[in-house]
């Protein structure tokens, strides 16, 4: 917060601003082109948000087209749609955050256990390299296991006597996008829990060596309830944004098959769907508004217990 | 690592036993979950490689049915795929460049602790993550009013500065010493010359950790390019794949234009998909032995809180 300078006398803002600006403008300069940056990509289309009261029209444009109060939300909410979609979102967000996290913590374990360098390295890099790998070209390999005819997956599964058809059956979506989920971050996100690990001071297992701890007892008792505070800051930074659906995932894995919206449609594939292929571009604008608001709140409230429960660990 | 006491508690050998039962399974499922990992990777190698009627009527494996370089040679004879390489390639090394300029230049005063208004540029940068316009009013200001329909820019300005990255190295820049801008200051050099020839080259590890963030994201990107782009000698690769997840048509179209005969059961679509999925992943998989250092020093230096 702005201190006075005791030395002078406490100037008026203007003049404070002005001396501020002589004394480190190349500094001040620098920043502005990000600074035009957020404006424009990220404040203008906040005033966009206007969009969300108007009856759109693409030929009118956002200052000619009529406004029609808060029709597009009566409508949104009439619909029920918007019910389906917060809930998948709700839904397939806890279960990333659940088992993503549970399963980096997991190889973070196993990789702090394995002694051989050599070992540690190449496996360490072999599991993060799913990470780099695009949406799209996982949708493709996912093909590979669950096309009905020539997917190895389904081919096995069909074999066991279970045949499924992974591209009309929506329920199993949420485990098989989970396992994707797994597959693409656990690696990557195990680092931050590795790094925590390793700075863990030896000393205190060589305390718990001393006291005749077996290895699984210093697991449970050490490593585990250090990395507590590093898996409550991660879930948070997932639970703050358990309103945003992964787009990138799942339009690139599902895209417009509609057999599978019943699990898998979430509030940006929904938003998306509205304004591309039904041109519905007020009620998109009002999903995303309805999105974006509270989003806001709840990593209002998500932080706010976080600064209260474990300091540490709060957002910001 | 083994402290020579542990070895005075009680029932050494029980311990050493069960050790070697922890150490076997350790490595068992850290070598199961590798496998997983690279399973896919060698399927789709292995389909890339095989003859289209083999694997329609067999299936996907581990090694390729049939083999044949027919998927390759279908795909690098069409313009497509070119095209869409120098697109992808464009955006990535030009996006990141630019992307890195206006992200240093603004992370480093957001460093300086002398400066008054940086705790508001931070937040006016740092809100942006908690709230945003969302997609109707972004797409309507860069296709309506911004005109970057069907150009390479609305591949790269909409996504410059990545709000997450540019915490990412203003935290790096903090935590340079103080004491390195005092004694620069002291010997007279002014805050252009700090930047330059100080805070630059001692940064260079974070400038490439976050560089390479940057590249991965501009070459994995298609999402900007479904919005806006529709002329096909525009589409980078990923979207190359989107467009062939979906229709069949753009492959029709493609194999017409390499001036095969168009037998509709011989077209190698599935092949040639993941053909070019196995282009696109290329770079990644060559650069990734040099890159992964940076990205788990990264992440581990400069967590996020604003």
């Amino acid at each position: 917060m702005p201190q006075s300078n005791t030395a002078v006398p406490k100037p008026i803002p203007k003049q404070r601003f002005l001396r501020e600006m002589k004394q480190n403008g190349f500094l001040y300069l620098l920043t502005l082109p990000g600074i035009l940056f957020f404006f424009v990509f990220s404040y203008v289309p906040m005033g966009g948000l206007v969009i969300a009261f108007q009856d759109y029209s693409m030929r009118y444009g956002i200052f000619g087209s009529r406004f029609n109060g808060v029709d597009n939300f009566k409508f949104l909410f009439q619909t029920g749609d918007i019910w389906r979609v917060t809930g998948n979102t709700l839904f397939l967000n806890i279960l990333f955050i659940l088992f993503t996290t549970l399963m980096s913590v997991f190889l973070a374990v196993l990789f702090s256990e394995v002694r051989s360098r050599g070992f540690k390295r190449i496996t360490q890099s072999i599991s993060i390299l799913p990470n780099f790998v695009s949406w799209t070209v996982i949708a493709l390999f996912l093909d590979a296991f669950i096309d009905p005819t020539t997917g190895m997956l389904a081919k096995w599964l069909a074999r066991m006597g279970y045949p499924v058809d992974f591209y009309a059956n929506a329920a199993v979506w949420p485990t098989l996008l989970v396992f994707l989920r797994i597959w693409q971050g656990a690696g990557y996100g195990a680092i931050v829990y590795i790094a925590t690990i390793v700075g863990i001071d030896p000393q205190i297992y060589e305390a718990a060596d001393i006291d005749g701890a077996t290895r699984l007892q210093k697991i449970f008792r050490i490593t585990i309830p250090i990395l507590k505070p590093t898996i409550i800051l991660m879930t948070l930074f997932g639970v703050g944004r358990i309103f945003y659906g992964d787009f990138g995932m799942i339009y690139a894995l599902v895209g417009d098959n509609s057999l599978l919206f019943k699990t898998t449609d979430v509030i940006d594939t929904y938003v998306y769907r509205m304004m591309r292929m039904l041109r519905n571009y007020g009620m998109s604008a009002a999903t995303g508004m309805f999105q974006s608001v509270l989003g806001f709140l709840f990593i209002m409230v998500v932080n706010w217990l976080a600064r209260k429960l474990e300091p540490d660990s709060a957002l910001f | 690592m083994v402290c020579p006491l542990s070895e005075l508690t009680q029932n050494p050998q029980r311990r050493r036993r069960g050790d070697a039962v922890l150490d076997t399974a350790v490595h068992t499922l850290i070598l199961v979950f590798c496998v997983l990992c690279l399973i896919p990777f060698i399927v789709a190698v292995s389909a890339s490689f095989s003859s289209e009627r083999t694997l329609l009527r067999e299936g996907y494996s581990l090694l390729p049915v049939a083999f044949t370089t027919a998927a390759y040679d279908m795909l690098f004879s069409t313009r497509q795929i070119v095209d869409s390489y120098k697109v992808s390639l464009f955006v990535t090394v030009f996006g990141t460049v630019l992307s890195m300029v206006v992200t240093a230049m603004m992370a480093y005063p957001l460093s300086v602790k002398k400066l008054r208004y940086r705790g508001a540029i931070s937040f006016f940068a740092y809100f942006t993550m908690l709230f945003n316009g969302g997609l109707v009013p972004t797409y309507m200001l860069i296709s309506k009013y911004l005109g970057m329909r069907d150009t390479l820019w609305c591949m790269i300005i909409p996504v410059l500065v990545n709000p997450w990255n540019l915490f990412l190295l203003r935290n790096f820049f903090s935590a340079i010493p103080g004491e390195l801008h005092e004694s620069a200051r002291i010997d007279g050099a002014n805050d252009v010359r700090i930047l330059w020839q100080i805070i630059l080259p001692v940064s260079l590890p974070a400038l490439a950790t976050v560089s390479l963030f940057y590249a991965v994201a501009y070459w994995n990107q298609w999402f900007n390019a479904m919005l806006y782009i529709e002329d096909a000698s525009k589409f980078p690769l990923q979207y190359l794949i989107m467009k062939m997840l979906r229709n069949i048509e753009l492959l029709k179209q493609m194999s017409s234009q390499a001036g095969f005969a168009v037998d509709m059961s011989a077209l190698p679509t599935t092949t040639t998909k993941m053909a070019t999925a196995m282009v696109t992943i290329g770079p990644i998989i060559i650069a990734y032995p040099f890159a992964q250092k940076y990205f788990t020093s990264g992440l581990i230096v400069g967590s996020v809180k604003g």
